[in-house]
């Protein structure tokens, strides 16, 4: 039997699992509509931006570890989806946008709503496809699904025009896709590999460098049992925070412009730096130059491209993270009668010193609510229910990503590579739909929070219980931060007070909200939006001209940090 | 430092854009660049020239390699390798300068492939260098109009 474009589309998705699409109808995705209105399995999220709709599908990804998809209509709604994308697309998220398409005859037409988005896209996918012949639709969105999540996983988008949503064809799903072009490297070089071994196991002062794609990968564990083996402390990149738990004795935290002292004193005295799905970027290395200028270096990556590109490489390993580490820890069997605790004990204890020496810190003595204290208590509050936190960009981010304890691998989402504002609210609501019992915060800024407050509907709309607490200093906090420091406090079009009572705001859609101004409420109203059964926002007004420290200011070194 | 890549690609539309904007998205500049079809069905190959320091070069080596699209990248070097390039040269030509014009022309076994009453057009192949002499040769004859095909290149078979 013949199937519609429209048909074969939905019975696609059903053979890859997908129980969630999000976005916005439209007149060239009216067909597609209509088929999902006439089936059950596949639910629709009307999201209300398209942006949002792509941050929610990619939240989704990065909290469950299933791809995320988004439906929008050609022209305007295809390209808002474009900085979901390349949010995306920065931090390695399997995402797959569909985009409709004005019918085929009309492409390159000028057509009404017809936007190049196959090319406006291309620099910020990992592929991407324009369907002309509806014969080839099961197998462009099989490859699709294969591309995005495979590998080095990313964006892919699929151009779908109105014709061929309409236009019939036998409907055969392939079982399996081979592409020749695309053979990505999942096992690492056996003799390369003992090459690593023996260097880690010769090094003095052994450093683990965790990014991102140790958690894409789920190479969690092994990290774990790399560095409580071998006795080697572990910092995170900010993409990787949650790779390993962070109360763990051998965490230093996080690295790189407002890392820890620890971490970023550990890099520039290491000997031997070991990367894990990591990709040395500025915000973690400082100047190029002077980083890590003692160590060799082991990089492991997924994508050759990464290896090598800022910082030359001692040990490149290519290979997924999780397979090449359990190909080499039984390597390390052949050291058993070593006593790495007491091979390891300078180097521990010089951790230890410069741990002591700064620890990351506020001012407590204040009545004003500090944004380091809400998220020290949340911390506390929800030790034991193991949430995801999702955060918006700027200062609020980076206390999070500080004074949060993460244990567990995709608990945080945050956009890294890109600092995207305006993904973390919509982000948090689409890993609400991934995990129905999990509690979700979203900690957002003033600013960010009000690039996608127009998603409060969606939330009401399919009730998610999604906790929102807006760390408000009526600034673009980060960008003020800046100016203070390197720019003679000239506040130059970063005061943001004019802004809408978040709590009006948010009760106008149905909300339960509340605001607070002083320290001695912040307990309580955390207690209430923790135990809130349904969607709440809390507006905390925080300490205005509060600044972000340790900073390593751009471009300077590591062991420049600016203290307070 | 110079290099060749010549590639082979799937031959479908947006294969050219990706690769020029692998290029152009990291502010490398592409020298030269010809692609046509070769025997095995629904493939092209590119021969792309450009310049830049042994970084530059292996990291476009490995973005190319990474590029879905792409079969395969060949990177010209260390072994001996065949290159040419084919040029048309349209000269300005008068009594005084046809002679000269076919004397030049007959010494870099070109040819002359269209003739006017006051122009020739040339046709010469050869490597880059032969390419760059003859044009040197002709420029103070009055050369109206060039085009290069860029570079095609093999590696060269071993011999025994
Ligand atoms: C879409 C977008 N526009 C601009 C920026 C630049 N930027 C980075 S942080 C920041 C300020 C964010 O303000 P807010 O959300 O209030 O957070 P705060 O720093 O005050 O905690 C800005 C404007 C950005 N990252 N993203
Ligand atoms: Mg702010």
């Amino acid at each position: 039997m013949k199937l519609t474009g429209a048909e074969i589309f939905i019975e696609s998705l059903k053979k890859e699992g997908v129980e969630y699409l999000f976005g916005i109808p439209g007149g060239a995705i009216i067909d597609l509509h209509d088929a999902l209105y006439r089936q059950d399995d596949i639910k629709f999220i009307l999201t209300r931006h398209e942006q949002a709709a792509v941050h929610m599908a990619d939240g989704y990804a990065r909290a469950t570890g299933k791809p995320g998809v988004v439906l929008v209509t050609s022209g305007p709604g295809a390209t808002n989806t474009i900085t979901g994308l390349a949010t995306a697309y920065m931090d390695s998220v399997p995402i797959i946008v569909f985009t409709g398409q004005v019918p085929t005859p009309l492409i390159g037409n000028d057509a009404f709503q017809e936007a190049d988005i196959v090319g406006m896209s291309r620099s910020c996918t990992k592929y991407n496809f324009l369907v002309k012949d509806v014969n080839e639709l099961a197998t462009t969105i099989k490859k699709a699904f294969h591309i995005a999540t495979t590998g080095r996983p990313g964006p892919v988008l699929i151009d779908f025009p109105k014709d061929v949503q309409v236009a019939k064809a036998e409907f055969k799903y392939p079982e399996t896709i081979h592409i020749r072009g695309y053979n990505p490297t999942y096992h690492g070089n056996p003799k390369q590999i003992r090459k690593v071994v023996k260097a880690i196991a010769s090094a003095k002062k052994p450093l683990l460098y965790v990014g991102g794609g140790a958690i894409i990968s789920g190479a969690h564990e092994e990290i774990y049992k790399l560095a409580k083996k071998l006795q080697i402390p572990v910092f995170t990149t900010l993409m990787g925070i949650g790779a390993f738990p962070e109360d763990d004795e051998l965490s230093l935290g996080m690295a790189g412009m407002h890392g820890t002292y620890r971490a970023n004193m550990a890099i520039q005295y290491c000997d031997l730096l070991i990367s894990i799905g990591a990709r040395f970027d500025d915000r973690v290395t400082g100047k190029v130059s002077d980083f890590a200028p003692y160590a060799k270096i082991v990089h492991i990556d997924i994508d050759p491209t990464s290896i090598s590109k800022n910082i030359k490489v001692d040990y490149p390993l290519v290979g997924d993270a999780k397979l090449v580490l359990q190909e080499m820890l039984p390597l390390f069997d052949q050291y058993s009668s070593v006593d790495w605790k007491e091979v390891r004990k300078p180097w521990l204890e010089q951790i230890e010193k410069w741990k002591n020496e700064h620890k990351l810190a506020y001012d407590m003595q204040t009545d004003e609510i500090k944004p380091q204290y809400v998220i020290e208590k949340l911390a506390k509050l929800t030790r034991d229910e193991d949430p995801i936190i999702s955060t918006e960009v700027g200062q609020h981010q980076m206390w999070v990503a500080q004074f949060y304890t993460f244990k567990k691998p995709r608990r945080l989402l945050t956009s890294g590579g890109l600092g995207t504002m305006g993904y973390g609210f919509p982000a948090g609501i689409g890993a609400k739909f991934g995990f129905e019992d999990k509690p979700v915060y979203v900690i957002a800024g003033d600013g960010s929070f009000q690039m996608n407050e127009q998603e409060l509907a969606t939330i009401v709309a399919y009730n998610k219980a999604v906790k929102t607490i807006i760390l408000n200093n009526g600034y673009l906090g980060m960008v003020r931060q800046w100016q203070q420091l390197f720019y003679g406090r000239r506040y130059a079009n970063t005061n943001i007070e004019v802004q809408p009572d978040f709590v009006k705001l948010a009760e106008s859609y149905g909300l339960k909200a509340r605001r607070i101004r002083k320290k001695e409420e912040v307990e309580d109203a955390l207690r209430e939006l923790v135990a809130y059964k349904g969607p709440y926002l809390l507006d905390v007004i925080i300490a205005r001209e509060e600044n972000v420290y340790p900073m390593v200011p751009a471009g300077a070194s590591l062991n420049n940090m600016l203290l307070t | 430092m110079k290099r060749i890549y010549s590639i082979i690609v799937e031959n479908q539309a947006g294969v050219l854009s990706r690769i020029a904007n692998l290029f152009s998205a990291r502010g490398y500049n592409i020298e030269s660049l010809s692609v046509a079809p070769i025997n095995e069905e629904g493939l092209s190959r590119m021969t792309i020239v450009t310049e830049g320091n042994e970084q530059v070069l292996e990291q476009i080596g490995k973005q190319l390699n990474k590029l879905i699209d792409v079969i395969k990248v060949i990177q010209f070097g260390e072994e001996p390798f065949v290159e040419r390039e084919m040029a048309l040269i349209k000269m300005h030509t008068d009594m005084n300068t046809r002679a000269e014009v076919l004397r030049i022309v007959d010494i870099f076994r070109g040819k002359v492939v269209d003739v006017s009453h006051d122009s020739y057009t040339i046709e010469v192949t050869g490597d880059s260098d032969k390419i760059d002499a003859i044009l040197s040769l002709l420029e103070p004859l009055g050369i109206k109009e060039l085009a290069r095909t860029g570079k095609v290149a093999m590696i060269r078979e071993k011999k025994r």
